[in-house]
């Protein structure tokens, strides 16, 4: 039985989406609108935050409270509403320029502060409205308008940098894949903490077909694993492969060859706090492995704006001071009242200030 | 009994000073403290490297600490110390510019030694010839030995020991100015009650050098300074940044709301971020930011969630701000930014006091982007200012900075407290009816649009950096951006309804109309009263509004014959008043050392312009 019986359309808003014909945007949109309506929350109660970008201007085609801020600070100023009120369901909006590049430092002080808020970076590899310069996770050696004999950097993976800087949360998803996404960020919603979902995302513009790859449909099962808690890691179309530890690396290994069975193939366990495997997951890439989707890390820890309101009750608890007329007269005062003195005069004396 | 010479005096300053580890702060601090508790009207100014622990004993490593103090209204630290006390020979070199003619220095006479000469860079073993102070009253005090001496019997290392000298000068002082010692005593038993062995040693020391004092007395002059008649009420000692922050919690009380500081340790500024990370007993959420940026980020995002939401830096970390706070000019969010300006460009003089980030504030950020600026001008009216520039954001939906500077963030001074009832109410501009609004909607009187906050029902809408329509869609309308601009800057110059107009300090005509703001009244009061007393026509005008400009205040300069600015910049008010208040010649004063102006300096050129 819910509450409010939402459908994603309640989550959309009047303003015309002005993304490209074609783009990942919209999925990812629909998704997140369904998510929404299924978390049975007040409609009242959502912020949506974003940076700049294409992907940041999300919230104007959503009916939530939303801030379109400025470039790399959706994370900061989403830090700043959460603490403020914890009581609110903040989804911030971010790409991979305005996450990793300009706002890097913000976005992992988010995710070491563990603040409760559900981020999802849409990577497309490449700058769709600046109209296509190479970004923070552009494979090395990609032709764009910026490097146009090929970037010499590598790229981040942001799955490392978020276990990197301690998170508790990260998933990874495909545009392509609706259904997918919006289960994603069902758990993502769930979790308490920074939950972190990148999202490949493709950019018909500018960087059309980047993730083709991985994401072709037809190869889905031979080129994704799906994770899932507590399952076998395993994926191809006769659901013949799974992975293994061989000499402390992952490996591929075909069940019923060379003596392997079900039983062999590693478990997820998303919730294990030691990070060795999470991370060889996040990293494992086309053609040697398949790209990992799903939610590949999610443990507890405390969570920043709920540490922020307990503190302020503890506190509270123990107080001297309840009031502001206390706090001025505490500590080192002293009375002046000699003959020579003269009575008190209001500082904001004026009439404009009544 | 003391016998001793007496010297009366309506106002002393002191200086202590030492190398930055001597603990020259405290002892300064203390003495101040006791002073005002004591009836004293005072006026502190710190002034110290920013360098931790710069080299011992070299005249970059002298830490200094100046108050002065006496029976009518103090408004300035003294241009000049009446005392200097002076812990090694580097403390002597770095004052010796700030003495009072005939002053009297007490030095230990201890560390006179050449290892320290050659570190302060006397060319001879005798400082006071090299330094041309002859005429001063010195007494060589055998300070680091007589500190040994007392605290022989316990057993305390070397380095605690020669902690305590501080101690030694503390108790001297306190008895050449008959000032008693219970107050030092209790800090001291509080400060080390966990290390009762401390706490003795520096106990016995503090009455060795009051002894010291009473038993050397036939050398030592001994200065008895009245109290101040002032007005009636509880006083406490106040220095501007902790003004400042109490002067949000009492709005934030005011209006209803909650506090929340999003900010970044900088020098001068920290101590407004520490004074409300301390105060969560009322309820302050303080979140120390990963840098300016989100310092100043996480507070518009609180301000968008419905707090009172301030930040505080200085100068660089202000640069670093700008792109953010043009965001709030936009979204039109409740925000207050103090800058406690430092001496610039770049990292500057982080320590040393300046005014030269009004035009930074004023015009420092890309695009049109008009926002209300303030400026205190005393430590204690910090919290007068800060109150108000909340008011002003919670009631007009603008942004306001805040300007305050070292001087006054460090500075201190006694303050009549006031009850919340003495404070005006703050309205913020909540909304009331869902049915009717819309983001950008205004108050057709003010301009300000309403204030709807996530969790209140039927107002969900969206904001945001982009140029908007009334009903809040993005619109690149190139007559709507027209009008928006103007409608911003409109809003802000709208203020001067909630703004006095300006009054002056003497008669309103006159032959020089000396013109400041922020942290130079002390100063400017100081000088301009000189001229005043010898029959000059000289009157001051000084601004805590800067924008918008009080609404007389062309009609006030245009009573007199000359107008001079003076300000710790090369003349940015100066110019700032040339566009706004535009044909009539404006004269300047500006320094650029780091410094306050000197009361005599000022003196000197308001004479020179007369006469000019």
């Amino acid at each position: 039985m819910t509450k409010f019986n939402y459908t994603a359309k309640d989550f959309k808003s009047a303003a015309e989406v002005r993304w490209c014909p074609g783009c990942g945007d919209y999925a990812i949109m629909n998704a997140v609108q369904k998510t929404m309506a299924d978390m049975d929350i007040d409609h009242k109660d959502f912020a949506v935050i974003s940076g700049i970008g294409c992907s940041s201007r999300f919230p104007y085609y959503m009916s939530t409270y939303g801030f379109h801020t400025i470039h790399g600070r959706a994370t900061a100023i989403a830090s700043g509403v959460k603490s403020a009120n914890p009581d609110l369901t903040v989804w911030v909006i971010t790409g991979d320029g305005d996450s990793l590049a300009i706002g890097g430092n913000h976005f992992i002080h988010l995710v070491r502060r563990n603040i409760d808020l559900n981020l999802i970076l849409f990577n497309n590899k490449i700058y769709g409205l600046t109209k296509g310069q190479y970004s923070p996770t552009s494979d090395r050696g990609i032709i764009t308008k910026t490097s146009p004999f090929g970037t010499i950097e590598d790229s981040f993976v942001p799955g490392q940098l978020v276990l990197g800087s301690r998170g508790t949360f990260f998933a990874r998803s495909i545009d392509n894949n609706v259904k997918h996404t919006q289960e994603v960020l069902a758990d993502a919603a769930q979790h308490k903490g920074t939950s972190v979902v990148e999202v490949l995302q493709n950019c018909v513009i500018f960087n059309d077909g980047i993730h083709d790859f991985v994401s072709d449909p037809k190869f889905r099962s031979e080129r994704q694993l799906f994770l899932k808690k507590g399952q076998p890691m395993i994926f191809g179309d006769q659901e013949d492969k799974g992975l293994i530890l061989e000499n402390g690396r992952l490996k591929v290994a075909k069940i019923g060859e060379n003596g392997i069975t079900r039983e062999d193939i590693l478990v997820h366990d998303p919730e294990e706090d030691n990070l060795g495997l999470q991370v060889a997951l996040i990293n494992m890439s086309l053609p040697e492995f398949p790209v990992a989707m799903g939610v590949i890390r999610s443990v507890e820890a405390p969570v920043y704006d709920q540490e922020m309101k307990k503190q302020i009750e503890n506190v509270q608890a123990k107080r001297r001071i309840t009031c502001m007329d206390e706090l001025l007269q505490s500590g080192n005062t002293w009375t002046v009242d000699g003959e020579n003195c003269s009575e008190p005069v209001k500082f904001f004396n004026n009439k404009c200030f009544e | 009994m003391k016998d001793a010479k007496v010297i009366e005096l309506e106002e002393v300053a002191i200086r202590f000073s030492g190398d930055s580890g001597d603990g020259m702060q405290l002892t300064g601090t203390l003495f101040s403290d006791t002073s005002a508790l004591l009836g004293n009207d005072i006026s502190t100014f710190p002034d110290y490297p920013s360098e931790i622990r710069a080299p011992q004993g070299t005249v970059g490593g002298v830490s200094g600490f100046q108050v002065q103090f006496g029976k009518k209204k103090i408004t300035t630290p003294g241009d000049l110390a009446h005392v200097l006390v002076a812990m090694n020979p580097a403390a002597i070199k770095a004052n010796a510019a700030f003495m009072n003619p005939g002053g009297t220095i007490i030095f230990d006479v201890d560390s006179f030694s050449e290892k320290n000469f050659e570190k302060a860079q006397f060319k001879t073993n005798d400082p006071f010839a090299e330094l041309k102070l002859e005429d001063f009253v010195k007494i060589p005090v055998p300070i680091t030995s007589m500190t040994k001496e007392s605290l022989k019997d316990l057993e305390l290392d070397n380095k605690s020991v020669l902690r305590c000298k501080n101690m030694f000068a503390l108790g001297l002082i306190c008895w050449m100015f008959d000032r008693p010692l219970d107050y030092i005593e209790g800090f001291i038993q509080k400060k080390f009650g966990k290390k009762p062995v401390i706490a003795e040693a520096n106990l016995k020391v503090l009455h060795d050098g009051y002894n010291y004092g009473m038993n050397i007395q036939q050398a030592t002059p001994q200065y008895i300074v009245h109290p101040a008649p002032i007005e009636k009420g509880i006083y406490r000692n106040v220095n501007g940044n902790l003004a400042t922050g109490w002067g949000f919690i009492a709005a934030a009380e005011k209006a209803g709301l909650d506090l929340f500081i999003g900010s970044y340790p900088i020098t001068p500024a920290t101590d407004v971020l520490q004074a409300l990370a301390e105060r969560k007993d009322l309820g302050v959420k303080s979140f120390q930011a990963e840098d300016e940026i989100a310092g100043i980020c996480t507070t518009i995002g609180a301000a968008f969630a419905g707090h009172l939401a301030v930040t505080s830096t200085s100068g660089p970390g202000f640069a670093l701000k700008s792109e953010a706070l043009g965001l709030s000019v936009m979204a039109e969010l409740p925000i207050v930014v103090v800058n406690v300006q430092r001496g610039g460009p770049s990292t500057g003089l982080p320590t040393k006091t300046e005014q030269s980030d009004l035009l930074q504030t004023l015009y420092g950020r890309n695009g049109e982007s008009p926002l209300v600026v303030i400026a205190a001008s005393t430590p204690s009216d910090c919290f007068y200012y800060a109150y108000l520039s909340a008011k002003i954001a919670l009631e007009r939906m603008v942004p306001v900075v805040l300007l305050t500077d070292g001087f006054l963030g460090n500075g201190s001074e006694p303050w009549r407290v006031p009850t919340m009832d003495e404070l005006p109410s703050i309205t913020p501009r909540t909304a009331t009816n869902p049915e009717l609004f819309k983001p950008y909607l205004r108050d057709p009187e003010t301009l300000a649009r309403e204030w709807a906050v996530p969790g209140m029902e039927g107002y969900e809408h969206r904001i945001g950096g982009l140029e908007k329509n009334a009903a809040g869609a993005v619109s690149h309308d190139p007559e709507n951006h027209h009008i928006n601009t103007e409608i911003r800057a409109a809003k802000v110059d709208k203020v001067v309804d909630m703004i006095p107009e300006l009054e002056l300090d003497g008669e309103p005509e006159g032959d020089l109309l000396v013109v400041g703001w922020g942290g130079t009244y002390g100063h400017m009061i100081s000088s301009v009263r000189v001229m005043q007393e010898a029959g000059k026509k000289v009157s001051l005008a000084h601004f805590n509004y800067i924008k918008p400009l009080p609404k007389n205040t062309a009609e006030v300069f245009s009573k007199f014959k000359k107008i001079v600015v003076c300000e710790l910049n090369l003349g940015q008010f100066a110019s700032y008043l040339r566009d706004k208040v535009p044909g009539l010649h404006y004269y300047q004063v500006n320094k650029m050392k780091g410094l306050p102006f000197s009361v005599h300096e000022l003196v000197e050129n308001f004479e020179k312009i007369l006469e000019a």
